[in-house]
């Protein structure tokens, strides 16, 4: 299961650098969705996989009697799941905001803060 | 009942005995934090009750903050396990000097920020939640210095990073857009490359508690692909704490926001990279840090000496502060370069410097702006006939950044190049110095044109246009106070720096040799 999924994330992970690079917002944004999620199935596939095996433990046991699931790289994943869905929505917004107020998703043409012929320093009084 | 059946010895998994009352304090900066932002959330509307509560609060953490730092020097690390759990299992809060130093300056940071906002931040960015988010960057901040997990770590840096996202874009203006698009763009893939890094490290070690992972990296085999994962940790926080050549996103986005924002940024964000470079790489991966060493070397070097050009090359005051900050990082790097204990404190030393004197050079930019009309030096002048006080806190803070004695950039300049000559890296000690002279004529420059000079470009020598203009009188306390408060700090750390020294060094060693963190985590149950 394991190198399938290494497969996966390979092709999530080069997918979303591709994107990335791009100098359109829109595409940068499809590529940081793209690396969050390639990012999730990283810590699943780092946590061990064991399939369809609850971590339960048996009524009357104290331990698990064989071997189950990892549930921690779950809880990471939910966590991230949580933090890189607002943080998405939030870029989303940001981009538009920008998008409408700058007239263009191009970073390159995006110069108000820092314009192109900026004055130099005065050289002297 | 199958529960009272197992009713067993719960003490091999947990904390049987109650935390101690004065153990608290290490997570009371968090919560004070998250309950302070709260209510400034709940009373938002009432914007002329907001910056009393504010700086109530900010106030409150740093005397928790100062509390913990003398229960930590006197006593050692403190942990605190959320659940009562035993180590390595449960999340870990773990605060040692240096994290606790660090919190208190930030801390001391956020205070003057709030009083300062009283000038910059008028009623309609009050309602839009100005201080709560402040106060939700400080939970980040303070939670990122004081946690005892990594994953923990990465959550706090994403608190740290929704509130700096909410406060650079408060008011919407376009530059401010255009600088968040950048800022937010950069800093989330940081972010993500951390939690990559934190996903492999898991992976290979099974484990997240930072003092755990202390323990397991030495005991690795030499196959574990453990410098890779280093090397991940370097790059992500390096671009968190902009170093070269990834630091773009911080002169693009520093000088867009309202200027306190701005100061509040240049203290706090930046030092958290840091921050996290030095504990985790320092403390957790001290061979790798070794094996990576001549390239953090090159990083420092090319911050340090990009940072300064960048601001010798600036013709807007705040543009240049943001490229002294990044300047600033590189003098840090060489701490981490380093990784002697010696070095590593001068890092601390020089970071504690870097987020008083650039705080306190941004409040001052924004009170020049108000007297003389401009944030350029084309447009600025004569600023030392119209306020002479002005000129002299100027002078002070532009000493101090430019590393010349006797104020607080001095120390840790002379503790980082004598650590570097010790190590054999003339190099690294003569970047340092020509930084030094770079920043001194980028800030002589400043003191020449904006105060020297008798008005505004164009002015005719001899001949003066004093501006007129100052900071209206009921705001000029507030506007004053922060600076004045953070100029003493300066002179202080600059003619006195014993007391911190000692408690830096003791941090470094901490750092370095994490006996006493491990022992603070694992105590109970070794």
């Amino acid at each position: 299961m394991e190198p399938v999924l290494c497969v996966l994330i390979t092709v999530l992970f080069s997918a979303s650098f591709y994107l990335m690079l791009s100098t359109h917002i829109i595409r940068v944004l499809l590529g940081v969705a793209l690396l969050s999620n390639g990012v999730n199935l990283l810590i699943f596939t780092a946590g061990r996989l064991l399939r369809e095996v609850p971590p339960i433990i048996a009524e009357g046991q104290m331990v698990p009697t064989m071997a189950t699931a990892n549930p921690l790289p779950q809880a990471l994943i939910l966590t991230a799941i949580v933090i890189s869905f607002s943080f998405f929505a939030f870029l989303l917004v940001l981009g538009f905001r920008a998008y409408q107020a700058l007239g263009t998703d191009d970073v390159n043409e995006m110069r108000v803060a820092e314009p192109e012929r900026e004055p130099e320093p005065p050289m002297g009084y | 009942m199958a529960a009272e059946s197992h009713a067993v010895d719960l003490s091999h998994a947990m904390f049987t005995q109650p935390v101690a009352f004065a153990d608290w304090l290490v997570i009371a900066p968090v919560v004070t934090t998250i309950i302070g932002g709260a209510i400034c959330l709940m009373t938002r509307k009432q914007t002329t009750l907001q910056p009393w509560i504010g700086t109530f609060v900010m106030a409150l953490l740093v005397a928790i903050d100062a509390a913990l730092l003398l229960r930590v020097v006197n006593n050692g690390p403190v942990t605190m396990v959320m659940g009562n759990w035993l180590p390595p299992f449960g999340i870990a809060f773990t605060v040692d000097a240096f994290g606790a130093l660090m919190a208190l300056v930030g801390a001391v940071i956020a205070l003057t920020g709030s009083v300062y906002a009283l000038v910059d931040v008028r009623t309609l960015s009050r309602r839009y939640g100005f201080y709560p988010l402040l106060m939700l960057l400080m939970t980040g901040v303070s939670g990122a210095f004081l946690t005892g997990d990594i994953f923990n770590l990465y959550v706090w840096f994403e608190v740290t990073l929704i509130s700096s996202f909410g406060l650079l874009i408060l008011g919407s203006s376009r530059p401010q857009l255009d600088g968040a698009v950048k800022y937010a763009f950069l800093n989330l893939i940081a972010t993500t490359l951390f939690l990559v890094a934190v996903g492999y490290l898991y992976g290979v070690l099974g484990t997240l508690n930072m003092a755990d992972i202390v323990r397991s990296v030495r005991e690795l085999p030499d196959a574990a692909p453990i410098g890779t994962i280093a090397a991940l940790f370097l790059l992500a926080f390096a671009m968190k704490a902009a170093a070269f050549p990834i630091n773009f996103w911080l002169p693009a986005s520093y000088h867009t926001p309202r200027i306190v924002v701005g100061a509040v940024f240049a203290g706090l964000l930046t030092k958290v990279g840091v921050y996290s470079l030095i504990r985790i790489l320092v403390m957790l991966m001290p061979e790798n840090r070794a094996a990576m060493s001549d390239i953090i070397v090159w990083l420092a070097i090319g911050t340090m000496l990009s940072g300064v050009l960048g601001a010798l090359a600036q013709n807007d005051i705040r543009r240049m502060l943001g490229y002294l900050v990044v300047s600033g990082i590189g003098s840090m790097l060489v701490g981490l370069a380093l990784g002697t204990a010696d070095a590593v404190g001068g890092a601390l030393l020089y970071a504690i410097h870097s987020m008083l004197v650039m705080t306190a050079l941004y409040y001052l930019a924004g009170i020049m702006r108000r007297t003389g009309g401009a944030f350029d030096l084309a447009g600025l002048g004569g600023l030392y006939g119209a306020n002479p006080l002005l000129a002299g806190l100027f002078l002070v803070l532009g000493l101090a950044v430019s590393g010349l004695p006797p104020f607080s950039g001095f120390w840790p300049k002379v503790v980082l190049v004598e650590a570097s000559l010790k190590a054999g890296e003339g190099l690294l000690a003569a970047a340092i110095l020509l930084t030094g002279f770079l920043t001194t004529l980028a800030v002589g420059r400043v003191w020449l044109f904006a105060f020297w000079r008798g008005g505004p470009l164009g002015t005719p020598d001899g001949a003066e246009h004093l501006p007129t203009a100052r900071v209206p009188h009921e705001t000029r306390l507030a506007a004053y106070l922060p600076v004045f408060f953070l100029v003493a700090l300066i002179v202080w750390l600059g003619v006195w720096p014993e007391p911190v020294f000692a408690v830096a060094n003791q941090s470094a060693l901490g750092m370095v040799d994490p006996s006493a963190y491990l022992d603070s985590v694992f105590g109970g149950s070794e």
